[in-house]
This record gives structure tokens, C-alpha cells and sequence, in this order.
């Protein structure tokens, strides 16, 4: 506790902090919120991350304006790169909006919490278990949430299988429908170059108990990001078929495809 | 006499703190009988206290004796007191037997004291547990079944005997002056075991405010289930922190390996079948209890920690 105090005053510059104090994130007493956010833990993680955001991956974003300033969202983004680099990186860029910045909360894979130290810090830092059920009561609690429908078919897919997007659940259609929520969607540029994958140890993974096993440099490669946000769609609650539900995330996922296309097209090199 | 024109309540656990406090709450409008199984405790000259096993049967007795009006049963064994047998008896027949007895002598008022432990601690649990969340601390470990079997023959008997009024309590980590459970141990001891690289969010609710919501539930009467818990958090490790407490990090993985460390070195304080606890959260969702009877807690996160952290400097 005073050992992050201590760093928090050597790290986190006055302007930064006079950013981050600008988010409104409803957290109990001591600074936790039910899935274990710490609001102290973030500010310090936050600070140490603007390098990498900035001078590592040099995000470039656009649209980031048109996630609303309050209310539910769920911001439906593809996933790539084996590590949940992506989720980091939006987080950040909402974080650190000049106007009304959110905290956002990534969903994220059922394995993580098993993971001694990561686990934690990653709830610390917002991050919460992929479970409807949080998902939900997020949402109740008008939170913005970023989900990545693809789930660890998108972050395992393998480098030759780069920006193909993969099957998307419907789960966050019905959620967004039912806790009426703006879904933005995101296409994400350059995290497919992060960490790129040439083949997955199936038989390792399985013995891990991990979702895939990649076969990858070990280590991550400065690829310049870019993070485009669409418009907001809203879809209309009330009772729909399953088809009808697919039809929607369908629209949701032609959207996501296009904003990947405009990243790839404005991009002029890898790195 | 007046006195005896009083509602009659028998509160089992009477050795305990938490009951000693819900006593105290209700003594002046209501005549109280105090049992327990574990020993006979002296509470006042007004309010007759026996040692007893429910499974006897000198315990319908009390019931021909009183005609109470409501039960606060509150006596459990915990978990780490006594064998899994003797538990076993004490916590599902025993209570089995109060249940009974209550329903054949008309009582018209049931609280029954579970724990949040009920819910199972896992790596899938989602934050905010509601009451419709699955019971799954029986999957995980035999040392909690009696927990789940208790909760599972409450829930029997508030369906089956409507009449009963049977209103079931399922509170986060009672802690304050006097509890003795693992946490409360936990949070006084000088030095805590902590497993490296995991401090689960936990919820802590001091035992007069725990004791305020029983009696409120008592007098409120709006049988069901229910979490209780303030809307405050904090991280196990920070908890300890701000108890005063020094860290010790057992290795946490693989699983077995703080299993085995707690059972060779005897680790009472940091029981085997609650390591997951340790582990992983199990943060319950209490607003529906705060919402039906209006509670909301009185004593801050910080005023209990304080309250650990002074006990040391007087030690």
C-alpha cells in the first residue's frame, strides 16, 4: 500500500493524474469496485503504460468521440495478438480521452484469473472475468465494456489468418439489448503484428491448461496500432428470434470488417 | 406479569459473540431463551440459558416449556471446529430437528444463519453473486457440505411450511470485537499466510451491524433469502495491511503444494478447505436485503480495520 503510494508520487506526473481524476469510476471506501478494480493500482499501471501506448505501439485512434460520455456501452472490437494487448490499448485511449474520459472494462478470458500475480493485476487495472453474468451487471451499472466477440479464436488465430474475422457470439447482442446499451464497434490495426504466430502446440496447450499454445518470438514487436470507432448502433430490446439476433451481430461484424479495411488502407508500413 | 405477556425467541449459538449481540438487541421487547451446543453461557439472570443438543430429546422441552413465538438460529459448528461427522450431526440433523420442532409447535418467525461460503470459490465466479446463483461449494470441497446441506434443508422447509416465515441469511465475512472465526483470526494475528500472487476482493461486515441486520430481519418479516453485505470492497492482502498484519506468502501453485504446506505445518488459522477462498473471489450482492429492509451498514471498512490494528498495539 504506501510502496504504491510511494511510486504513484515518483511516477505518475501532476497532469496525468489531474487526467485520470477526470474519469467519474463509482468505487467503494478503500478504492475497489465489486470485480476488484483498484483505483489506485490503475492510476499507477496507467502512468507506466503511456510509453508503451505512445512511444511503443504509437496508437493512432479515430472516432474515439463517439463513445458516449455515460450510460451502458459495449465496445465490440476484433481480437488478435495472443496477449489482450488490444483490450489494453482502448482501455487506455478512453482513459486518457481529452473530453470525458471512461474507464472502461475489458472482458477477459475464463484462464486469466488462475494466473498468480496477472490475475490480479489485471482486475486491479478494470479487466474482468468474461462471464455474462459480470457482463451484465456491468451494464446495470453503466459501465463501458469492451468484448471481443471472437473470444480466443480471434487472439489464437495464426499469422497467416490476420484480420480474418472469426465466428462472433451473439451474447453481447443480448445484452446490449436487454440493459439497452450503445454498442460502438472498433476495428484494430497492428496487434495482429504484435505477437505473430506461425503454429499452435495443441498437445501443449492442452497440458497447460491454457487456450492455445502459440509458436512465437518471445517477444513483442513494435507494431504502430491503429484504433478506429465506428458510430454508435443501437438495437431495439423486446422479444427477437435467434436469427434475428444473428442478423444483427452479422451488421455489428460488417461494420468492425470496414473499420479494419480503413486502418489497412492507412497504413503505410508494419512498424 | 408483563414479562411474561413478552414474544418468546429462542436463539441457539448462544456462546457465541454474534449471538450475545442479537441478544442484547432484543432482550428489552421480547423474552429470550439462549442454547447452545457447545457449552452453557451465562447471559443474565432474565434469560435462561441451557447447553443442549438438538438431537435430544429433552430439547422439545423447551419448546413445550416457552411456547416461543420465533427462532434466531444462529449455532453452527464451524468448519474448523470438531470432525466433519460430529459437524455433520450438530449442523444439518441438529437443525433439521429446530425445524421440525418449530413447525409442530407454531412458531410463526425462522432466521437461519448461513455464510457466503455457500457459493463455492472458483476461478468462473462472476463479482455480485445473487441468491439465485448454484451452490457449489459442496463441489469443491466435503468440508463445507454441511454449510450447503444446511441451506438446502432451510430451503426445504421455507417452501414446504410456508407458516414458518423462514428468512435465510447468507452474510460476507463477519468480522469485529469478539468474533472468532478464520477471518477474525486472520485479521488479529500479527502475522497472516496469504497465498503469493492472489488477494481475492473480499467483503467484511462488522458483527454490530451483522447483529442489527438479524434483528431486523426478525422484525421485519419478509421470509426468504438473502446476501448481506455492505457495498464496500477491498483486496485480502490490503485487508491485512490495514489490520497491521505482516504478510507471509505460501507458494500457490501447483494447487496440491499449499494444500500440503498448510497440513504438514498444522496451519489451524489458515484452513485447508478454505484456501480457495484465499484464491479466488466470491463477491455476493447484498442490495437485495439492503433494498427490502432498508439496512445499510454503520460501522465503515475502515473503522473495522482500525479496529484490529489497535487490538495489536495493546498487545
Amino acid at each position: 500500500m504506501s510502496l504504491k503510494s510511494y511510486f504513484k508520487d515518483k511516477l505518475v506526473s501532476k497532469d496525468f493524474d489531474a487526467q485520470l481524476k477526470k474519469i467519474q469510476k463509482p468505487v467503494g471506501t478503500l478504492g475497489y469496485d465489486p470485480w476488484g478494480f483498484n483505483a489506485e493500482t490503475n492510476r499507477l499501471v496507467l502512468s507506466l503504460y503511456s510509453g508503451v501506448y505512445n512511444k511503443y505501439f504509437r496508437v493512432q485512434t479515430d472516432g474515439i468521440e463517439n463513445i458516449p460520455t455515460k450510460g451502458p456501452v459495449l465496445i465490440i472490437a476484433n481480437h488478435s495478438g495472443q496477449l489482450p494487448i488490444d483490450g489494453t490499448l482502448i482501455a487506455y485511449a478512453l482513459a486518457t480521452r481529452k473530453k470525458d474520459p471512461r474507464m472502461p472494462r475489458a472482458m477477459i478470458e475464463r484462464f486469466f484469473p488462475t494466473i498468480p500475480f496477472l490475475g490480479n493485476l489485471l482486475n486491479q487495472i478494470g479487466a474482468v472475468l468474461g462471464d455474462p453474468v459480470n457482463c451484465a451487471k456491468m451494464l446495470a451499472n453503466d459501465e463501458a465494456v469492451i468484448v471481443f466477440p471472437e473470444g480466443i479464436r480471434g487472439s489464437g488465430k495464426l499469422y497467416k489468418d490476420r484480420y480474418q474475422l472469426q465466428r462472433f457470439g451473439n451474447g453481447f447482442m443480448h445484452l446490449a439489448m436487454k440493459y439497452n446499451a450503445t454498442i460502438i464497434p472498433a476495428g484494430v490495426v497492428g496487434c495482429e503484428e504484435t505477437i505473430p504466430a506461425i503454429a499452435n502446440i495443441k498437445p501443449l496447450a492442452k497440458m497447460l491448461g491454457v487456450p492455445y499454445a502459440p509458436v512465437a518470438l518471445p517477444l513483442v514487436l513494435p507494431a504502430k496500432v491503429r484504433l478506429n470507432f465506428g458510430q454508435p448502433m443501437k438495437f431495439d430490446g423486446g422479444d427477437v428470434r435467434e436469427e434475428e439476433i444473428t442478423r444483427r451481430v452479422e451488421q455489428v461484424k460488417s461494420v468492425i470488417s470496414d473499420l479494419i479495411d480503413k486502418g489497412l488502407s492507412e497504413r503505410k508500413r508494419l512498424f | 406479569m408483563i414479562k411474561n405477556k413478552k414474544p418468546k425467541i429462542l436463539v441457539t449459538g448462544a456462546a457465541g459473540a454474534l449471538a450475545q449481540q442479537v441478544i442484547n438487541r432484543l432482550r428489552d421487547d421480547y423474552q429470550i431463551v439462549a442454547v447452545d451446543f457447545r457449552k452453557q453461557t451465562y447471559l443474565s439472570d432474565d434469560i435462561p440459558s441451557y447447553q443442549i443438543n438438538f438431537n435430544k430429546r429433552v430439547f422439545e422441552d423447551l419448546f413445550r416449556k416457552f411456547e416461543f413465538d420465533g427462532v434466531i438460529h444462529l449455532g453452527r459448528i464451524t468448519s474448523s471446529e470438531e470432525t466433519r461427522m460430529r459437524r455433520y450431526n450438530a449442523n444439518v440433523l441438529g437443525t433439521q430437528k429446530l425445524l421440525e420442532l418449530s413447525h409442530k409447535y407454531n412458531i410463526k418467525r425462522v432466521i437461519v444463519l448461513s455464510t457466503y461460503h455457500v457459493y463455492g470459490a472458483n476461478a468462473y465466479n462472476p463479482a455480485l453473486i445473487d441468491e439465485t446463483a448454484p451452490l457449489k461449494a459442496a463441489e469443491l470441497t466435503m468440508d463445507l457440505i454441511d454449510s450447503v446441506e444446511l441451506e438446502n434443508l432451510a430451503n426445504i422447509y421455507l417452501w414446504k411450511y410456508r407458516d414458518l416465515n423462514i428468512t435465510i441469511l447468507r452474510p460476507c465475512n463477519i468480522v469485529g470485537p469478539g468474533v472468532q472465526n478464520t477471518m477474525s483470526s486472520l485479521l488479529s494475528s500479527k502475522h497472516a499466510p496469504v497465498l503469493a500472487g492472489f488477494s481475492p476482493v473480499m467483503q467484511f461486515i462488522h458483527i454490530d451491524d451483522m447483529a442489527d441486520a438479524i434483528v431486523l430481519s426478525y422484525e421485519k418479516n419478509k421470509s426468504g433469502i438473502y446476501n448481506v453485505a455492505p457495498e464496500d470492497w477491498v483486496s485480502y492482502q490490503e485487508a491485512l495491511s490495514l489490520c497491521g498484519c505482516s504478510r507471509v506468502p505460501l507458494p500457490s501453485i501447483p494447487p496440491a503444494l499449499p494444500k500440503f504446506i498448510t497440513k504438514v505445518m498444522g496451519l489451524n488459522i489458515f484452513p485447508q478447505f478454505l484456501l480457495n477462498y484465499f484464491k479466488y473471489s466470491v463477491v455476493i450482492d447484498g442490495r437485495s436485503f439492503n433494498q427490502t429492509f432498508g439496512f445499510k451498514v454503520k460501522r465503515p471498512l475502515k473503522e473495522i480495520f482500525r479496529f484490529y490494528r489497535e487490538m495489536k498495539r495493546h498487545d
